[in-house]
């Protein structure tokens, strides 16, 4: 009893409590963290209760995408910034963990090079470009899969909400911002690989990547992420801050005039959020095993917001569960009826906006609150 | 029958002669000739062109062609280009003279005087009519003169033109009796080109330096890299071009003409960017109607595109004969389909969503991926081609130096008579004045007994209905294929959002102004450096004028 005493007491204990929602999902993704790692390792092979490394693989790529779908969320629904341009945080993030994962590669490329990367002598390059210097430390390449992104969102950030670009304004500029990205890593000339991007990867601190072991720790380290973004997430939300936040989503001006400097707010939130992207980027790589510019299309950027709309917008654990759902139903459809997934998709986006304005969240939330009408008819006329 | 060679020679000179004299005379023959005549006249060719089988030595072969060449033979050109080319053989049984091509079974080989098909024979039953480099070099200067007196004034200018590239000496007796008898100016111009470039090569310094001079306000590009290269000095320091004189008078023409060529490479330039920039205004005009006049982010915008150049597509599918004039069909077919298309969206969807432009942004990309899914599962993911009709191709020449191509001039024509059309109809029709009203005051309007229902929908029809004809102006400029939209729909953004929402003469401003800018770019960065700099001077300049270059201003913009 003790414990849930200091529980109650704690930041995260109180933040907690009043999201009942919340805490089902750090659950959740706390027993999958645990389980799939196990499950995976330990069972044996044809057990009713293995999981095949593929699936680990996949679940881990679903926990990035509820990084990222998190991460929008968080500007999005909190704070009204529709950021068309998120795909490229999570890119820059990914490229940054790529650089890492292709100076660990040494001398086992295809040519043999231990101070370039193969596209790079492919392209009788010399000498390594300054901005690759210090890749080749795990702890400066982990320190620029956030700064990165953080600066870019920093500059944009500050130059956009210091001249008020709102609204689909802002929109516009994210996805020329990825565009123009896009275009720019498509060139062999920038140093990053060009049309193919950075692959053949072999291992991350020493640990083989394509080993069950090294797969499932980066598995639990995704889950990891995703619960402790959740928190820190909610915790923003929360405060007196997210307050001002959700007063600048729904009347902008009326906040300037009462004397917040509204550009600072959108600006933190902003970058946390392109931090977060960039995270999930890095997280995203090396399970996948491949970044390419094909990640900075705009497309890619919007199907980010599909996810947090589906998912229920300004709720956090929707923008999860959102991502979970929506890639699941991708990763199903594009298997088993390849020609009706894009028919599939953008009927989801026509439905889920004209008939789901708040996402699946929204319409479990419908029917508890009918059944609790159903459940105390009486009640009703008293509170109204 | 085997001849001897003095007696076949003697025949030959006699026929010479007969010919010389009674070829003019027939040229100059009452007009109706008689069926005698005619058969006077075959038999003349045959024997003529059969000559060219018996005669062996090189300067009897000479005369041969010369006479073939001076003959109103209507095979003449044919047989002296297939004996030019190697492509003249004659069959061993009847000694007929015949065009030949080696395939896999031996040689397919024509009648030349009888014009007979004579099937495929064997490699041994045909012998080549053999010909050495003198033979070409003549062959060469009589086809060219062939060429130079034809009544076709394209065919001789292009033998002008054909003869500046190759300069030879052994033309510039044919370029001097050609520029006698020319009348048209282009070809003037080409023949004196052709015969400097010939004399520039001559012995003479007079020459020489006359025909620099002569280069003197012409811009052809082969005469400056001739010039250019007279410039150049060897490994040891020493000029290539001996003569000092000839060489600093080709300096001085050569800098002259460089000036010049460069202010037309400067118009060039221009006229490529404002053709880029019509495609760009093509594209984005009808989402100035949606995105600016209503306010609906309509990210099927670059479908409704799509559907225009499919709907072109299927219109030339439909009427493969005529498909010189199956693009002027496709304009307006192409604006029902796409407007019909919008208006059912409009209608269906976009309603409901108005006043929350994220929520139409994403339900209109779901509109976006089941059009494009539509015509991949219909017409296949792959690229559909669809052929220009031929008066679009060629282009207009200026000069030397600029050449305007009609699709690019069609194209800046047809941009600007869509967005006059388009102003015209907006300001000066009664559907525009009751458009204007439902985007200034909904309500207002409504109460003045406007349908704004409808007029919405009539409004985002339009808007979907010109980008249809841009689909059609796309679908000549590049592939027809199920993404075709998506290419278009950042840059049309872009151009709007630029001149500023709600102006049609911004998003015409923007769209040259972007067009001339990313053409001039390019040549010092490279086409996708000269875009991404377009698109971040686009996000910069937003910030400084978060409304675009010609902002509404008033009350009712600040949201």
């Amino acid at each position: 009893m003790l414990n849930t005493k200091i529980f109650e007491r704690s930041a995260i204990g109180r933040l907690l409590l009043a999201d009942k929602a919340g805490s089902y999902l750090l659950m959740v993704l706390f027993a999958a963290m645990v389980l799939v790692p196990l499950c995976n390792l330990l069972m044996p092979e044809g057990s009713f209760l293995h999981i095949p490394t593929y699936i680990v693989v996949l679940l881990g790529k679903y926990l990035c995408y509820a990084l990222l779908a998190l991460a929008l969320d968080l500007i999005w629904g909190y704070c009204g910034i529709l950021s068309l341009g998120h795909g490229a945080f999570f890119a820059l993030g990914g490229y940054a963990m790529g650089m890492h994962l292709m100076r660990q590669i040494g001398e086992r490329g295809v040519y043999g090079n231990a101070d370039l990367p193969d596209f790079m002598v492919f392209l009788n390059w010399t000498e390594l470009p300054w901005y690759w210097y210090g890749f080749d430390s795990f702890f400066f390449s982990m320190f620029m899969v956030a700064m990165v992104p953080a600066a870019l969102a920093f500059v944009f950030g500050w130059l956009a909400f210091r001249s008020r670009v709102t609204g689909v304004y802002l929109s516009i500029i994210t996805q020329a911002m990825t565009y123009a990205l896009l275009l720019a890593f498509f060139r062999n000339d920038m140093g990053f690989g060009g049309n193919n991007g950075l692959t053949d990867f072999k291992d991350i601190l020493g640990f083989n990547l394509q080993s069950d072991i090294t797969r499932c720790v980066l598995f639990a380290l995704s889950a990891l992420s995703v619960m402790l973004a959740y928190i820190l997430c909610r915790a923003i939300v929360s405060s007196k801050y997210g307050r001002v936040l959700v007063a600048i989503r729904d009347a902008e001006s009326r906040t300037r005039f009462m004397g917040y400097r509204v550009e600072h707010f959108k600006l933190f939130v902003f970058v946390v959020s392109a931090i977060l992207a960039g995270i999930a980027g890095a997280l995203y790589v090396p399970q996948v095993g491949i970044i390419n510019p094909g990640e900075f299309g705009p497309i890619n950027s919007i199907e980010i917001v599909i996810w947090v709309a589906i998912g229920g917008r300004g709720t956090l654990f929707g923008a999860v569960i959102g991502a979970a759902a929506v890639n699941y139903a991708k990763t199903y459809f594009t298997g088993a009826f390849p020609e009706v997934w894009l028919f599939m998709l953008g009927a989801l986006f026509v439905i889920s906006t004209l008939y789901l304005p708040k996402g699946i969240v929204g319409v479990v939330k419908q029917l508890q609150d009918r059944r609790a009408e159903r459940n105390a008819p009486t009640s009703q006329g008293a509170e109204s | 029958m085997k001849l001897n060679h003095t007696y076949t020679y003697s025949v030959f000179r006699f026929l010479l002669l007969c010919l010389v004299i009674c070829l003019p005379m027939q040229s100059t023959a009452a007009p109706i000739a008689t069926a005698s005549q005619n058969e006077l006249r075959d038999k003349d060719a045959s024997l003529l062109l059969n000559e060219l089988i018996t005669v062996k030595s090189t300067s009897d072969k000479v005369n041969l062609i010369n006479l073939i060449a001076s003959s109103d033979l209507s095979q003449r050109v044919a047989v002296l280009e297939a004996l030019q080319a190697g492509d003249l053989y004659y069959t061993k049984k009847g000694r007929q003279l015949v065009y030949a091509h080696s395939n896999a079974d031996g040689y397919s080989a024509v009648a030349v005087i009888s014009g007979e098909d004579l099937g495929v024979v064997g490699s041994r039953a045909v012998r080549k009519i053999s010909i050495n480099n003198e033979l070409r070099t003549v062959l060469r200067g009589v086809l060219a003169e062939i060429a130079l007196r034809s009544d076709d004034t394209a065919v001789r200018l292009q033998a002008a033109k054909n003869l500046v590239r190759s300069p030879s000496p052994e033309f510039l007796h044919a370029i001097e009796r050609a520029l006698l008898m020319e009348t048209d100016a282009k070809v003037i111009e080409s023949l004196r080109l052709a015969a400097a470039m010939v004399n520039l090569n001559s012995d003479e310094q007079v020459l020489r330096l006359e025909a620099i001079e002569s280069f003197r306000g012409t811009l052809d590009s082969d005469a400056m890299s001739i010039l250019a290269a007279m410039q150049l000095t060897d490994s040891d320091g020493n000029y290539t071009e001996k003569d000092d004189l000839v060489r600093e008078s080709a300096a001085a023409v050569l800098k002259e003409m460089r000036s010049e060529a460069k202010i037309y490479k400067l118009i060039e330039n221009t006229f490529f960017g404002l053709s880029l920039g019509s495609v760009l205004l093509l594209t984005a005009v009808g989402l100035a109607i949606t995105f600016g006049v209503m306010g609906v982010i309509n990210m099927a915008h670059g479908e409704m595109m799509m559907l225009g150049a499919y709907t072109t597509y299927v219109i030339q599918l439909l009427m493969p004969n005529y498909i010189d004039y199956s693009i002027i069909v496709a304009i307006p077919a192409a604006f029902i389909v796409s407007g019909l298309v919008g208006i059912v969206i409009e209608r269906g969807i976009i309603r409901h969503l108005y006043g929350r432009p994220l929520e139409t942004l994403l339900a209109t990309f779901g509109v976006s991926l089941i059009l494009q899914q539509a015509v991949r599962s219909i017409f296949s993911p792959l690229n559909k081609s669809v052929t220009a009709p031929s008066w679009l191709s060629g282009s207009l020449e200026i000069n030397g130096a600029l050449s305007l191509t009609y699709n690019r001039l069609y194209i800046i024509a047809f941009s600007l008579i869509v967005l006059l059309l388009l102003v015209f109809l907006l300001k000066k029709t009664f559907v525009g004045l009751q458009m204007r009203a439902v985007t200034q005051n909904r309500a207002m309007a409504n109460s003045m007994g406007i349908r704004t229902g409808w007029v919405d929908a009539l409004t985002f029809g339009l808007g979907s209905g010109i980008a249809g004809i841009a689909g059609v102006a796309l679908s000549q400029l590049t592939n027809v294929g199920p993404n075709l939209g998506q290419s278009y729909i950042i840059d049309s953004f872009m151009v709007v959002v630029f001149g500023g929402v709600g102006n049609l003469f911004g998003t015409f401003f923007a769209a040259m102004s972007l067009g001339v800018a990313n053409k001039f770019l390019e040549p010092f960065a490279g086409a996708v450096l000269a875009k991404i700099f377009v698109l971040v001077f686009i996000i910069m300049f937003i910030q400084w004028r978060p409304r675009g270059l010609f902002a509404l201003k008033g009350r009712s913009v600040e949201d």
